[in-house]
């Protein structure tokens, strides 16, 4: 089967400046389970790019493996995209950035992805600061692989199999603030209010722009330290006795205020709690975000907005002083130094 | 006494970063430029400081330069090593050693000759600075060695001021330690010795190179834009020779900036990765590795593969498996890279022979991996990778064009009614591709190592997998007329011999030896993989071939089998696998024992 999105033009679209209705800038019909929270994150890429009047061929979008890793298919269909291999988008696009910095990279990734398999990848991504926006959609499972704990499960959490998960959690926030990410941003899927901004302010970044957006498995949801997230699984899941079941359910939206705390529903009935920074929260401190992600932890809430943000970030070009020109626009004049110059080197040999 | 002219082969026995590289490097360097043909080799542990180290170098006035077995002079200094030193020692063979301490009389042979110099009293007599002292005893037996070998002392002149060029201040000391050694044998040994040393014109126009940095050269000229690499013994150095020619050539003038980028990336997975990167976004881009490497990038080459994404990588091999003898030579990658990664895939591999060829094919693969839209595996080994060896100067043709493959430009996308990635169109098996950013609302496609259809679009759809797969065996196919031809010597021969790589040198001495016992044999170079039809020719038109490769498992052999249906009773293995290079005697031996049992007449009757 192929899936492609039939395209409907709606006569009232509004045009953004480039001209185009915000359709131009969607995707092939999407796969995943209705209620997906990755959709809802695909939705405001979209928005985002088109507020942004982004020329969708100037961007080019990568991938892992995942659910979460196949939404590029899903948004963005006049971009160039590279769906990799398991755990390794961070080095594609490095690559990709390297040939070419003249584009703007939009890398997808799950939390099994980035915080398992993928860990090492991410990790040096950040550290080298490569010019790129980096979507952790991040469910706390594995959801291609339906369901198990992934490491940004909470310790204390039920798996899907209904074991106890002793192990401590990766903060993928708190990790990229460690490692020195210039950019780091927390959101939900369902907050468009919130993650459109911070996906547009990401894009204009200029190093690597962390977002790590919780986002909830409508199937096998389990990522949220709530007893009630297995036992709601079990009880569809056994009771149609097929695993393959998946309830229809709407995408989970919220909107709150800055400064405040929001509990929200998930599908299972299981609450997360979401901490909003602030409206006078300053991003330009590295140690008070660390602090607040820990302090927002202690109480049981997850800190959402831009946690940080360093404007004077110097990327990965700029550190190993490439040329202004792309790399993949050079040509052999540039690159090729001639027959006599080799004549020269072989002398070096004689 | 052994006497030979110009044909014998001296160790040095070294301690691990003692600086006796450098030294013994000029010891040949020397005989190079008297146009004597001479081959260095490293042997070397897997070790910083403090462990054993030889320096094989055998001279050939007939331009042997693969290694040979027997060693004719042996330079010991090193105490730790000493006794399996004078055992290795050919009987009327010499022995030179520091007299510093007397002679263990362990350490007496009978039927060897004893050079004792008192080194290290000579040294710590000359010079004061520790670490001088320690140096220079290096110069001091090469300076000796002149004498006794007759090593032109206006040669080594010559080389130390081009090696201390801008740093003339070291010159004198070094030449003061060398005619320390000079006179040392002047005065109590009756020079030159039996064997020696005599100056001929067989080395004028070549170069004295390692495959490594001519790797690295090759990238540099074929326009390499982006290296990615992860260190790794004995590839490292291909990466080091880019990166210093790229500092001195593709810095732009104006701004200082490069025109390169080379990361060093957390491992294997990544450098590849960031290739792949790369070249999917148009820019040429390498890595190099060796065995471990190459294995922790199965996965990607799969990718690479399926989603037909230029690469290029050369994996200078060492002995596996698992980290093996990461300082020694071998040949066992061959079936590793062949079929890199799993599901059913072929990879490109190109078997360079000399430092030309690691100069050319490395050249070559990145015109290869464009045009066939796939990953190249320059596949080379510790010992031509770490080795000097003489080769042909490199040349680069001035109107050579970089062959950039079928890819689409604005203005071409403008032509068409509907872009297909991964569409036949001029039915070859390689289809167009973009680069990211090329059109506005033409040419963007989505690229997976999932199944696709002709327009990238994803299915699971069994015909559109098995459409595609079948098209990559044609583009395979289209593979095999461009890869390099094998190198072929026919006469009427009904037997043959089969070799790639370093076993050439090897290779070449065996049939000159076999020659003299009547054995003539028809030989064929293999230069790469998918095998194109002169391969096929050449086997069906022989009764018996013999295949030769530095590897256990006997990986070429397999892999002609698997690929040609070939009568397997038809190819002998000889093969090599304790981590040195192949010698000419090992090939000759064991060919000769099986044509003596065969039944096989060595020529046709016509
Ligand atoms: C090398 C490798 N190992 C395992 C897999 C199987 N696999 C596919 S997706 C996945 C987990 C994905 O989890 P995550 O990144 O969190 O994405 P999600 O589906 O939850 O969005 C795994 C283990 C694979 N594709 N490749
Ligand atoms: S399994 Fe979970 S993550 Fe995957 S598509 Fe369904 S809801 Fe989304
Ligand atoms: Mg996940």
């Amino acid at each position: 089967m192929t899936y492609i999105k039939p395209k409907f033009r709606h006569p009232n679209l509004t045009k953004n400046k480039l001209g185009y209705t915000i359709d131009y800038y969607e995707g092939a019909l999407s796969t995943l389970c209705a209620g997906c929270g990755h959709d809802s994150i695909s939705a405001a890429i979209i928005q985002a790019c088109y507020d942004l009047c982004i020329e969708p061929h100037r961007l080019a979008k990568l991938s892992g493996i995942g659910c979460s890793s196949k939404t590029p298919t899903y948004f963005l269909s006049n971009s160039h995209g590279f769906n990799s291999v398991h755990g390794r988008m961070p080095s594609v696009a490095t690559g990709a950035n390297l040939a070419n910095k003249d584009l703007i990279y939009f890398g997808v990734s799950g939390d099994g992805d980035s915080a398992s398999i993928g860990m090492g990848q991410f990790v040096h991504a950040v550290r080298r600061n490569v010019n790129m926006v980096y979507i952790v959609m991040n469910n706390g499972c594995y959801g291609l692989t339906k369901g198990q704990d992934s490491a940004t499960a909470d310790n204390g959490s039920i798996s899907k199999a209904g074991s106890l998960n002793q192990f401590e959690a990766i903060d993928m926030a708190a990790m990229a603030l460690e490692l020195g990410s210039d950019f780091v941003a927390q959101s939900f899927s369902g907050d468009k209010e919130q993650l459109v901004p911070l996906i547009k302010a990401a894009i204009n970044h200029k190093g690597f722009a962390l977002i790590n957006v919780i986002s909830p498995c409508v199937t096998f949801n389990n990522n949220v330290g709530s007893t009630k997230s297995y036992d709601y699984v079990r009880q569809h899941v056994e009771a149609t006795a097929t695993i393959d079941f998946v309830p229809e359910m709407k995408e989970i939206k919220t909107s709150y205020k800055e400064g405040s705390v929001k509990k929200i529903s998930m599908h299972d009935g299981s609450k997360i709690s979401l901490e909003k920074l602030a409206p006078n929260w300053n991003p330009q401190n590295r140690q008070s975000a660390l602090q607040a992600i820990h302090h927002a932890r202690e109480s049981g809430n997850i800190l959402t907005g831009l946690l940080y943000i360093n404007e004077d970030t110097i990327d990965l070009h700029r550190l190993i002083k490439t040329v202004e020109e792309p790399l993949n626009q050079l040509i052999e004049s540039h690159l090729c130094p001639g027959n006599k110059v080799l004549q020269s080197i072989n002398a070096e040999f004689y | 006494m052994t006497k030979a002219i110009n044909d014998f082969v001296i160790r040095f026995a070294n301690v691990n970063g003692s600086g006796s590289a450098s030294a013994n490097f000029l010891f040949t360097k020397a005989i190079f430029r008297m146009g004597i043909p001479v081959t260095p080799k490293n042997i070397f542990p897997s070790n910083i400081q403090g462990l054993p180290t030889w320096y094989e170098v055998r001279v050939s006035a007939k331009g042997y330069l693969g290694r040979r077995e027997g060693i004719d002079f042996i330079v010991a200094v090193n105490p730790q090593s000493m006794l399996a030193d004078v055992k290795s020692l050919r009987s009327g063979g010499y022995f030179l050693y520091d007299s510093t301490k007397t002679l263990d009389p362990n350490l007496v042979r009978e039927d060897i000759n004893y050079i004792g110099i008192p080194l290290m009293e000579m040294s710590n007599n000359a010079f004061t600075d520790a670490r001088q002292r320690q140096l220079f005893k290096n110069i001091i037996y090469v300076g000796a060695l002149s004498a006794l070998l007759a090593v032109e002392f206006s040669v080594l002149e010559e080389l130390l001021a081009e090696q201390f060029k801008g740093k003339e201040k070291l010159i004198p000391a070094n030449i003061k330690a060398l005619k320390l050694g000079v006179d040392y044998v002047h005065k109590n040994f009756s020079y030159p010795l039996p064997l020696h040393l005599e100056r001929l014109n067989l080395t004028s126009g070549k170069i004295m190179i390692d495959g490594n940095t001519a790797c690295g050269l090759g990238a540099l000229y074929a326009g390499a834009t982006v290296a990615s690499w992860y260190p790794i013994t004995p590839s490292t150095s291909v990466i080091e020779a880019f990166t210093n020619y790229a500092q001195k050539y593709r810095t732009d003038s104006n701004s200082g900036n490069n025109k390169v980028a080379v990361v060093q990336a957390e491992d294997e997975l990544a450098a590849i990765g960031m290739v792949i990167g790369a070249s999917w976004n148009g820019a040429r881009a390498f890595t190099a590795t060796s065995g471990p490497g190459l294995s922790l990038m199965n996965e990607f080459l799969g990718l690479a593969y399926f989603a037909e994404i230029p690469v290029v990588l050369i994996d200078v091999q060492r002995a596996g498996p698992s980290t093996g003898m990461p300082t020694r030579t071998q040949q066992s990658d061959v079936l590793e890279a062949a079929y890199a990664s799993h599901g059913d895939t072929k990879q490109i591999m190109l078997f360079p022979s000399t430092p030309k060829e690691c100069f050319e094919m490395t050249a070559t693969a990145f015109d290869l991996a464009e045009q066939l839209q796939t990953p190249v595996i320059v596949l080379t080994d510790l010992d031509l990778g770490m080795n000097d060896h003489i080769s042909d100067a490199l040349v680069w043709d001035d109107n050579r064009k970089y062959n950039r493959g079928k890819v689409l430009s604005a203005s071409d996308l403008e032509k068409i009614e509907k872009f297909g990635r991964y569409l036949d169109v001029d039915n070859d098996g390689i289809t167009y591709r973009t680069y990211p950013g090329t059109h506005p609302s033409k040419g963007s496609y989505f690229t997976r190592g999932t199944s696709r259809d002709e327009y990238a679009i994803y299915t699971e759809d069994s015909a559109a997998y098995q459409r595609n797969m079948d098209r990559l065996t044609k583009k395979w196919e289209t593979t095999k007329k461009l890869v390099p031809a094998p190198e072929i010597n026919t006469g009427k021969n009904k037997i043959g011999i089969l070799f790639f790589g370093t076993s050439l040198y090897a290779a070449h001495e065996a049939l000159d030896i076999l020659q003299r016992n009547e054995i003539i044999l028809d030989a064929i170079r293999i230069k790469s993989f998918p095998f194109n039809n002169q391969v096929k020719e050449f086997i069906e038109q022989h009764d018996l071939i013999f295949v030769v490769e530095q590897n256990r498992d006997a990986q070429l052999k397999s892999l002609l089998l698997i690929e040609m249906g070939i009568n397997p009773n038809k190819l002998v293995s000889v093969l090599n696998y304790d981590g040195m290079p192949i010698t000419a005697d090992k090939i000759a031996g064991e060919i000769s024992t099986v044509i003596k049992h065969s039944t096989i007449s060595l020529s046709t009757a016509n």
